[in-house]
């Protein structure tokens, strides 16, 4: 039997290189051996991946992508087809889960300067992959057509009306009618079902194919390619199989179980993973007393929300659009903000560690802001000043970056990774 | 370890920001919903009460009938009043939206997801807090859902209720008492109701005692809870199997990695 598998596996590697392609991303792509908790989240970000699309495949068994059948068919799914409900809350549940790892991710490439070159590839197709997901997820959270899948997609699709002369065209053009309708419905299932998921599958293999090429960072920011043994194995590195594969196996099993805890004992999460109102059907004629986005989305919702600048006779709409997308893109060019000697926080000097603990606090914070009503008071001061205060300081962690990063003292890294 | 748990308390920290912040005041029920008497007390009550205007157009009879575990013959021939529809059929009415509209103003909603949707506190609040009001068109208005369209369908059981003064809150966000008494401080110095409507007060009684009437509406918002999520359940039973085998499997993990890495310093 074995040896019938082995002459298969040589009698297809004479034709397609399967031996190599296993070599160079599993069985001898080098891994630095000093990866901590903060390596786990690009595996998980995998794993999630994958089971959207198994749950997606089958949850479109049963969907009914029409606005008279769409609502009725997501609880036909959780009632009537056999543990339906299991798989519709492994994919709602995803959603959210799927977002939080993938932040978790882009949080360690800004620790460890992963980001830094020779990364910069990396973490573009990654930044892509993250716009790709704001789709999918988007268009996904319309499909079951509660009264916030509805409203949330009027409030997203109209930003697109505040772009001058065009604007109300292109809106018009994305819905498909002249509001949010059934046919809007039909062409989101279209991209998110179809579009959407080959366009991430490629990005991932281009984020994947990218990083195997210039091997991993590590929490040192050392690269170990610079020490090599005498077969050419870079000394501080490990074989990704089996090392890292029964490493993260441990993680995949932790993550599973708090996924599993969400799925099986709140799969609302309060409300957040699953809105309350959208447990309401569409209802064109009768708007939601509070329109919020999913909580993945809430900070650049905030930022769009607190904008009031009219500078040039623009509208504070287009403004708050204008500032809600400098705030994607100023992600991507941050491998050439970032002007600092070395890689890691850990050798990088005062001012980067304090920017670096900033950031998740203030991006957080804005997330609380946009998830709730505007007319929310923190502390005396009003919701609205403090995602402006919020926003500016969003921006001043980018637009200082080339600043604070090269004035500051640096720790000297050292030539071999340290296990800590 | 402890580094690994305040990574995950940072990574959970916006969810516990975000549940926090409340809403207006609601009355707390603990409902019931793995009783299976409760539910079937429910059902009775949303059977004979709201299921007139009030479709269940997502549930079927017959997952209706095993998960309250009624026989089948009972629910056809009790809790069934349309006499064509099949034990496979969903729980819809005869009520046209057309007529809904003329008659209430807008169609009544269907209530297969309401406590989903609502939540259980919002519907208990509501079910008992009808009172009188000549100025709506059913005689009643509902505090949780103030000039309501719905008239009060339970008025039999609970008798009709009028406002009665109340209880206003002091600067300090207590209850004003009087500082000599300890009484609730009800009527203002010009002999006026400080919250008119504060409380509520049986005037003509229904068959119900106020006490069996809350008990009833128990019931009622169980069921309701029930047939928003007849798998919840299912979904808790299932999710401990499946984080004990995680458990399980992590000690598995757990060894198989501490064996590979013994040699990695």
């Amino acid at each position: 039997m074995s040896k019938m598998l082995i002459g298969l596996r040589d009698w297809v590697d004479e034709r397609l290189p399967i031996v190599r392609a296993w070599d160079t991303h599993m069985g001898k792509y080098y891994a630095p051996k000093n990866f901590n908790f903060w390596y786990f989240f690009g595996v998980l970000s995998l794993l999630v991946l994958v089971n959207q699309l198994l749950t997606g495949i089958w949850l479109t068994m049963s969907f009914n992508p029409s606005a008279e059948g769409a609502f009725a068919s997501v609880e036909y799914i959780m009632r009537d087809v056999d543990y339906g409900w299991i798989i519709r809350y492994m994919h709602s549940t995803g959603a959210s889960a799927f977002f939080a790892v993938v932040y978790l991710h882009m949080f360690r490439g800004l620790l460890y300067g992963s980001y830094k070159k020779p990364r910069e590839l990396v973490w573009i197709f990654g930044m892509l992959i993250y716009l790709a997901l704001m789709a999918e997820g988007f268009l996904g959270y319309v499909l079951p057509w509660g009264q916030m899948s509805y409203w949330g997609a009027q409030v997203i699709v109209s930003l697109f009306g505040a772009i001058p002369v065009v604007g109300d065209a292109i809106v018009e053009w994305v819905r498909g009618d002249y509001l949010i309708s059934g046919i809007t419905l039909n062409r989101f299932f279209a991209l998110h079902v179809v579009a959407i998921p080959i366009i991430l599958l490629a990005l991932v293999l281009l984020h994947i194919l990218a990083l195997h090429e210039v091997g991993s960072n590590n929490p040192d920011g050392v690269e170990i390619k610079k020490n090599k043994d005498e077969n050419g194995v870079p000394r501080d590195g490990i074989a990704f199989h089996p090392y890292y594969t029964v490493h993260d196996l441990q993680a995949i099993v932790v993550f599973l179980f708090i996924f599993s805890t969400v799925l099986f004992f709140m799969p609302e999460m309060g409300g957040y993973f699953l809105e309350y109102a959208n447990f309401e059907e569409a209802n064109g004629l009768k708007t939601p007393a509070h329109i919020a986005p999913v909580w993945y989305y809430t900070p650049y919702y905030a930022m769009l929300r607190a904008t009031t600048l009219e500078w040039f006779g623009m509208s504070s709409k287009l403004w708050g659009f204008i500032i809600m997308a400098a705030a994607i893109a100023i992600l991507f060019v941050l491998p050439w903000l970032d002007r600092s000697p070395v890689k890691s926080w850990r050798y990088k000097g005062r001012l980067s560690k304090i920017a670096l603990l900033t950031f998740p606090v203030v991006f957080i914070f804005l997330g609380y802001l946009g998830a709730k009503p505007a007319d929310l008071v923190v502390l005396g001061i009003e919701g609205k000043s403090w995602a402006q205060w919020m926003t500016i300081v969003y921006f001043l962690f980018f637009l200082l970056m080339p600043i604070y990063t090269s004035i500051e003292k640096t720790k000297p890294v050292p030539d071999r990774v340290t296990m800590k | 370890m402890k580094k690994i748990l305040a990574a995950f308390a940072i990574a959970l920290f916006p969810l516990a920001a975000l549940a926090a912040g409340g809403a207006a005041h609601l009355d707390h029920v603990e409902t019931n919903v793995r009783d299976q008497a409760v539910l079937q007390r429910g059902a009775q009550l949303y059977m004979n009460y709201c299921m007139g205007c009030h479709s269940l157009q997502y549930e079927r009879y017959q997952r209706f009938q095993t998960g309250l575990g009624v026989p089948e013959d009972l629910v056809m021939k009790h809790l069934r009043f349309d006499t064509e529809a099949k034990i496979g059929d969903l729980m819809e009415n005869a009520m046209r939206d057309k007529d809904a509209k003329v008659w209430f103003g807008a169609p009544p909603p269907d209530l297969t997801l309401i406590a989903r949707s609502r939540g259980v506190d919002y519907l208990y609040t509501y079910l008992r807090t009808f009172y009188k009001d000549p100025a709506r068109p059913w005689g009643v208005n509902n505090k949780a859902f103030p000039d309501v369209g719905m008239p009060h369908v339970l008025l039999e059981l609970q008798g009709l209720q009028e406002c009665a003064p109340g209880p206003v809150h002091a600067g300090n966000g207590g209850i004003k008492r009087d500082p000599l008494t300890g009484k609730e401080v009800l009527f203002g110095d010009d002999g006026k109701p400080l919250n008119p409507c504060g409380r509520l007060k049986v005037t003509q009684p229904g068959t119900m005692t106020p006490a069996e009437y809350d008990s009833a509406m128990v019931d009622l918002v169980s069921f309701l809870e029930y047939i928003a999520e007849p798998t919840q359940q299912d979904r808790k039973r299932i999710g401990i199997y499946v984080l004990a085998f995680l458990l399980l499997f992590f000690v598995f993990a757990w060894l198989l990695n501490r064996e590979y890495w013994k040699d990695v310093h």
